[in-house]
């Protein structure tokens, strides 16, 4: 019989079975469930249901991050009742307005995360926290509140494919520009459905902020995971947060339903232009092209490593004349760092603006969205129509660095160039 | 469970995300009427008052890919569309929409075989498809697990039965 992919083991595990394959339908026990404000629409079907309890509050992470802080009275109404219902239930890990972050971020910071976990989020871009060696997925409302009365849920292991990528990047690229390489090559359905194991010496080699990004975005592959197996640079990120350290890996045996194999050696920056996030271009195909808006954010790109890089390339520099750069942090332990290594002041120095940690402008919910004329360039997952404001704004996906070297010219460019 | 539903068809391209479904501006409630108003406002702002109950979604690859946001089935759900044949969906659209008890087919090639304003009849039963030309072509069936709660009406009424409890007032 051979061996089992890293989302095998897991799921074997979780579903009290000794040897599950892909296509077989599961029930799992969930480890983690992280909810955002989606909390309050799990609301309805959880009180249908009608448990009354969660089935056990210290399994169970909340915050809020998509409107923060509340930019309208129906908002802070929906925080008071996810507030309220998190007091009720005895959910002690409740991160409310000023100890909050972008759900995924503050799972993956906190250590609530480990390596060989099931956890659910609420939420699409819960494929990050895979980053860590856990099966992280996805749900809606509807399976959120089933997850909160049960603990349980249902799954079909998916199969799994790898990306193997090799190779040294172009300077100033990073995963941001080999991931949306890997989308522009596999197409936005490209994983459906699949688990997405990243392998090779180029994703050894990235420290856990680059590795989080590229299971991030497997969510924009249709991918239901994004996995890493847990090595010494996870073991190093999980001891500050005092994580218990187990090691995960797909056996050598294991069955891959595919494997994708990338040279990245001397591979320059990527862009992903309006509008899908699979539209790929090298960045010299889109030099020149006119930006009204720049934006540094989202569980993607705006950890503090991200934001060193668009300090060190601010410092004593100007964001161009008309254009709107704006930097949100993934959390508010980032917001902190940065603040204390003295990334801020660079920022307003250099005429960007700098917010407090929240999910808006990514989703075009507040906070910073787009006109119907205006063109972007974000470091983002998605740039569907519409999707950071008006249908008719034009977005386009790139690293810290390439949005960062677009702010100070007023048009994409090439930050190898500045 | 009704598993025959005729009507009048919408036809989309590939990839429609969720972003297209419900704008991220209209979240802000959990009112579903909300969401009802504005579905698919960013492709044609007149199309959520054009719609009409017992009207058919017939889309190409990837229906439902972005977000998780069950908003999005339950706008459609909530303006009255019966079912959705697509030639694939995205993973969390199509639980969320089968949680509903909103039927959600896979119909590869049923696309480009119809246009909007045509009347088409699914038969789910039979696994099959009446194009406006009266000719048949066949639809994937639903695995028996996706089946079962899409008989119960969606999860929370399965759910109901198999735990024995009753809503919470």
């Amino acid at each position: 019989m051979p061996g089992q992919t890293i989302s095998e083991k897991i799921l074997s595990r979780a579903s009290h079975s000794t040897d599950v394959r892909p296509g077989q339908i599961v029930d799992v026990d969930v480890d983690l469930l992280y909810m955002h404000e989606m909390l309050a629409m799990a609301l309805l079907p959880f009180n249908e249901i009608g448990t009354m309890k969660v089935w056990d509050p210290d399994k169970i992470v909340v915050t809020l991050d998509h409107w923060v802080p509340p930019p309208t009275p129906e908002i802070a109404k929906m925080h008071q009742t996810i507030r309220d219902f998190c007091r009720k239930q005895g959910i002690r890990r409740f991160h409310d307005v000023g100890d909050h972050g972008i759900v995924h971020q503050l799972i993956a910071e906190r250590g609530y995360a480990q390596p060989g976990d099931l956890v659910i989020g609420s939420d699409s871009h819960t494929n990050m926290v895979g980053a860590v060696g856990a099966f992280a997925a996805g749900i809606g409302a509807t399976d959120t509140a089933a997850v909160m009365a049960t603990g349980r849920l249902w799954l079909r292991v998916p199969e799994t494919i790898r990306v193997d990528i090799h190779g040294n990047l172009a300077d100033r690229t990073g995963a941001k520009d080999v991931i949306l390489k890997v989308i522009g090559t596999t197409g936005d359905d490209g994983a459906r459905y699949a688990a997405v194991e990243f392998t090779g010496s180029t994703v050894k080699s990235f420290p856990m902020n680059e590795r989080f990004v590229l299971c991030n975005m497997t969510t924009e592959m249709g991918a239901k995971v994004g996995l890493i197996e847990a090595d010494g640079v996870t073991k190093d990120y999980l001891a500050h947060a005092g994580v218990p350290f187990r090691p995960i890996q797909s056996d050598g045996d294991a069955a891959f339903s595919k494997t994708y194999t990338f040279n990245v050696d001397g591979m320059g920056p990527q862009v992903a232009c309006p509008s899908n996030p699979a539209n790929l271009k090298p960045v010299e195909d889109v030099e020149g092209t006119k930006i009204d808006v720049a934006f540094l954010g989202s569980c993607t790109n705006a950890r503090i490593e991200d934001l060193r890089i668009a300090a060190q390339l601010l410092k004593g520099e100007k964001v161009a004349p008309g254009v709107r750069f704006q930097i949100t942090p993934a959390s508010q332990i980032i917001y902190r760092q940065a603040l204390k290594e003295g990334l801020i002041e660079v920022f307003l120095d250099a005429g960007a603006t700098f917010t407090s940690s929240t999910c808006g402008p990514c989703f075009g919910g507040h906070l910073g969205t787009l006109a119907g004329d205006e063109v972007c360039i974000s470091s983002t997952n998605r740039n569907y129509s519409g999707r950071m404001g008006s249908p008719q704004a034009q977005v386009y996906l790139a690293s810290p660095w390439t949005v960062t070297a677009s702010a100070m010219h007023g048009e994409i460019t090439d930050p190898r160039k500045v | 469970m009704q598993t025959r539903f005729q009507g009048r068809v919408w036809t989309f391209g590939d990839d429609v995300s969720t972003d297209h479904i419900i704008s991220g501006k209209y979240l802000g409630t959990t009112d579903p009427k909300v969401f009802a108003d504005h579905a698919f406002e960013a492709i044609d702002p007149t199309w959520a008052k054009e719609v009409q109950s017992g009207d058919l979604i017939v889309a190409g690859a990837n229906f439902g890919c972005g977000s998780s946001r069950e908003q999005a089935p339950i706008a459609l759900k909530t303006l009255g569309i019966s079912a959705i044949l697509a030639n694939s969906f995205a993973r969390i659209f199509f639980r969320n929409a089968i949680n509903l008890g909103f039927p959600v087919i896979e119909c590869e090639g049923l696309r480009d075989r119809v246009k909007s304003g045509e009347t088409i009849e699914l038969d789910m039963a039979r696994g099959q498809v009446r194009l406006p030309s009266g000719d048949m072509m066949p639809c994937s069936a639903l695995p028996p697990n996706v089946l079962e709660i899409l008989e119960a009406g969606g999860l929370v009424p399965k759910l109901k039965k198999e735990l024995g409890t009753r809503a919470a007032r």
